[in-house]
C-alpha cells in the first residue's frame, strides 16, 4: 500500500485517499510554441524505471495538490513537498543520492 | 520439426513418450542477423513468425530478458475481440481475430481458441449510447457485432443479476465471434514455428544498449555480448520507454500496473466472456473451471508487477453485485503486469527517429487479442521499411499531428 505524507496537513495518507496526477515539473507550452515543444509537453513522458517525481492530490483530505519523489521500481517513497516548487528540494535530492548512487540527478 | 497429430501420440506412446523433441531450440547468439527482435512475448514472436512466413526473412534472432512469454503474454485474461469504434483499430484487431481462427491449424499447435462469444455490458445510459454507436460503426467496418437486450443477456449468462441497484444491466454489445485462447500456447506455438524456420530464440539475454552509426542501427549490446543486426524491432511492452531511451528517443508512453486474478475452479457456469467496463471488471471461465478476472490499472507509474489492493477490491465489489453467486468464491492467485499506456489508448507500430529501428508498443491493457495482427503489421513494416495499410495510422508521430485513434473516448475507459 502506497502511503504519502501530505506536506500541507501532515497526514500520512494511504492510496485510497489520494489521486495521482502524473509527472511533476512539466514546463507548460501553449499557443505560439513550436510543435516539438508542444508535443513534448502534451505527450512525451520520462516514464523512468527508478526515481520519479509526481503530482498527487490529497483528494479525500485537504484537497490540495502536492509533489512526491518515489521509486517506480521498488515503490519506495523518498519524500513529499509542496506543489509550488519548481524543482525538488535539496534535502530530498540528497536523500535520493544517498540511497541511489547511480541516479543521474533531476533534470 | 515433428508434427503434432493423433498419429504422433500413438507413435510416441510405443516409446513411453520419451521421443518428443523440444518445441524450440535454445541456441547461443550468432555475431549478427538480418533482423533482431527485442522481446519474446506474443507480439515479438508473432512479428518474427510473419517476417519468416510472409517476407522470407529467416536469419532472425528474438532476444528475451526473462523467459519466453513470461511478461504480459502470460499475465493477461486471454480475451479476444475486435469490437472497436475507430476504423484503424477495427481493421487491425479484426485482422488479429480472424488470424486466431485458424492459428492452431497453421502453427500445428493447439492454442485452444474458443470463439465462445463476448458481451460488453452497458451499465449506464452513457454506455448504452456509446455501444449503439459502436454497433453501427462495426457494421460499417465489417465486424459482426450486435446490440442485445438485458433479457437476452440473462439468457446467455444465467448467473448474472440484471437489476442490481447500483450497476443494472441496460443491454450489451455482443460479439458472437469473440472469445478466449490459451495465452501461453500462443507464445509457445509461434516460438516453435519460428525455431522451425531456423530463427534463434535467445532467452535470459537482456539488451543493455543500442549501437548505431550515421543514424542507422547497427546492433545491440546484451548480457550475452554484442549482436549485430541490419534491422531492429523493439517489442517490449512495459519496458518500451527503457529500450527507446537506449535507442535515443522518447515515447508518449507511461508504464503502469494492471492486475488480474483467478478463483478456485468450479463447475461450468458461464460459457461467454463478460466485460463490465464501467466498473473495470472482466470475467470468463477457463477450461479448468477457474473464474478469470481482470481489473483496472493503477493511476501511477509502476514497474513492480504488483498493483494496489484497492483496485482488486473495487473490481470484485462490483462483480459480486453483478454475479451474486461468486460472493463466496475463494480467489486463488493474483498478479500484475506492466502495461504501456499511450495518450489515446491505441498502440504504436512505427518507424522511429533511428534508421532501421522499428517499435511496436503501447498496447496498454489490451494487447493479447491483437497478437497475430500486430505481428503481421510489424513484420510488414520491418520487411519493407514502410508501414502497410494495417499499421499506417499507428505511427508515433500521430500525437504531434493530432491524428489520434481515440479509443479512450470511444469506450470511456482504458482497455
Amino acid at each position: 500500500m502506497l502511503i504519502l505524507s501530505c506536506p500541507y496537513c501532515g497526514i500520512d495518507a494511504e492510496e485510497t485517499e489520494l489521486a495521482p496526477g502524473g509527472e511533476a515539473h512539466l514546463k507548460r507550452f501553449g499557443p505560439g510554441s513550436d510543435d516539438d515543444a508542444f508535443e513534448a509537453y502534451m505527450f512525451a513522458r520520462k516514464n523512468p524505471k527508478g526515481v520519479h517525481f509526481e503530482r498527487w492530490r490529497h483528494a479525500y483530505g485537504c484537497g490540495k495538490w502536492f509533489l512526491a519523489a518515489r521509486c517506480t521500481a521498488t515503490l519506495e517513497v523518498f519524500g513529499t513537498y509542496p506543489a509550488q516548487s519548481t524543482e525538488p528540494p535539496v534535502e530530498i535530492v540528497e536523500k535520493i543520492k544517498a540511497k541511489r548512487p547511480e541516479w543521474k540527478g533531476f533534470s | 520439426m515433428k508434427r503434432y497429430s493423433v498419429f504422433a501420440i500413438a507413435r510416441e506412446a510405443l516409446s513411453h513418450h520419451q521421443g518428443w523433441e523440444r518445441a524450440w531450440k535454445s541456441p547461443l547468439p550468432k555475431a549478427s542477423y538480418d533482423a533482431v527482435i527485442i522481446g519474446a512475448g506474443g507480439h515479438g514472436l508473432a512479428t518474427a513468425y510473419y517476417l519468416g512466413k510472409n517476407h522470407g526473412i529467416r536469419n532472425v534472432a528474438i532476444l528475451e530478458k526473462g523467459w519466453l512469454g513470461g511478461g504480459n503474454t502470460g499475465r493477461n485474461t486471454t480475451i479476444i475481440r475486435s469490437n472497436y469504434l475507430q476504423d484503424p483499430s477495427a481493421a487491425l484487431y479484426e485482422k488479429a481475430r480472424s488470424l486466431y481462427e485458424t492459428l492452431s491449424q497453421e502453427l500445428n499447435y493447439n492454442i485452444m481458441f474458443s470463439p465462445r462469444g463476448l458481451l460488453m455490458l452497458a451499465q449506464t445510459h452513457h454506455e448504452v449510447r456509446g455501444y449503439l454507436r459502436t454497433v453501427h460503426a462495426n457494421n460499417l467496418q465489417g465486424v459482426s457485432t450486435k446490440w442485445i437486450t438485458p433479457e437476452r443477456v440473462k439468457q446467455l449468462v444465467p448467473i448474472i443479476n440484471i437489476d442490481g441497484p447500483r450497476y443494472p444491466i441496460l443491454g450489451a454489445l455482443y460479439q458472437a465471434r469473440g472469445g478466449t485462447a490459451r495465452h501461453d500456447a500462443v507464445a509457445w506455438g509461434y516460438a516453435r514455428a519460428c525455431s522451425d524456420m531456423g530463427m534463434d530464440i535467445i532467452q535470459q539475454c537482456e539488451v543493455t544498449g543500442v549501437r548505431s552509426e550515421n543514424g542507422q542501427v547497427t546492433g545491440v549490446e546484451t548480457s550475452k555480448g554484442y549482436i549485430g543486426t541490419k534491422k531492429l524491432g523493439i517489442v517490449v511492452a512495459g519496458h518500451s520507454g527503457q529500450v527507446a531511451d537506449m535507442a535515443g528517443f522518447r515515447l508518449p508512453v507511461e508504464s503502469m500496473a494492471l492486475q488480474a486474478l483467478v478463483s478456485e475452479p468450479i463447475k461450468p457456469c458461464m460459457d461467454v466472456v463478460v466485460m463490465a467496463n464501467t466498473v473495470h471488471g472482466y470475467m470468463s471461465q477457463s477450461d479448468k473451471g477457474e473464474m478469470v478476472i481482470g481489473g483496472g490499472t493503477d493511476g501511477f507509474n509502476n514497474y513492480t508487477q504488483r498493483g494496489s489492493f484497492h483496485h482488486i477490491e473495487e473490481t470484485l465489489r462490483a462483480l459480486v453485485e453483478t454475479f451474486p453467486m461468486i460472493s463466496r468464491l475463494k480467489m486463488l492467485r493474483q498478479w500484475g503486469g506492466i502495461v504501456d499506456m499511450t495518450g489515446d489508448r491505441s498502440p504504436i507500430i512505427s518507424k522511429t527517429p533511428l534508421g532501421n529501428c522499428f517499435i511496436n508498443c503501447g498496447w496498454g491493457t489490451g494487447g493479447f487479442k491483437a497478437i497475430p495482427g500486430s505481428g503481421w503489421a510489424m513484420a510488414d513494416l520491418m520487411a519493407r521499411g514502410e508501414p502497410g495499410p494495417l499499421a499506417a495510422e499507428f505511427d508515433m508521430w500521430r500525437f504531434r499531428e493530432g491524428r489520434f485513434i481515440d479509443e479512450s473516448v470511444a469506450a470511456g475507459v482504458a482497455h
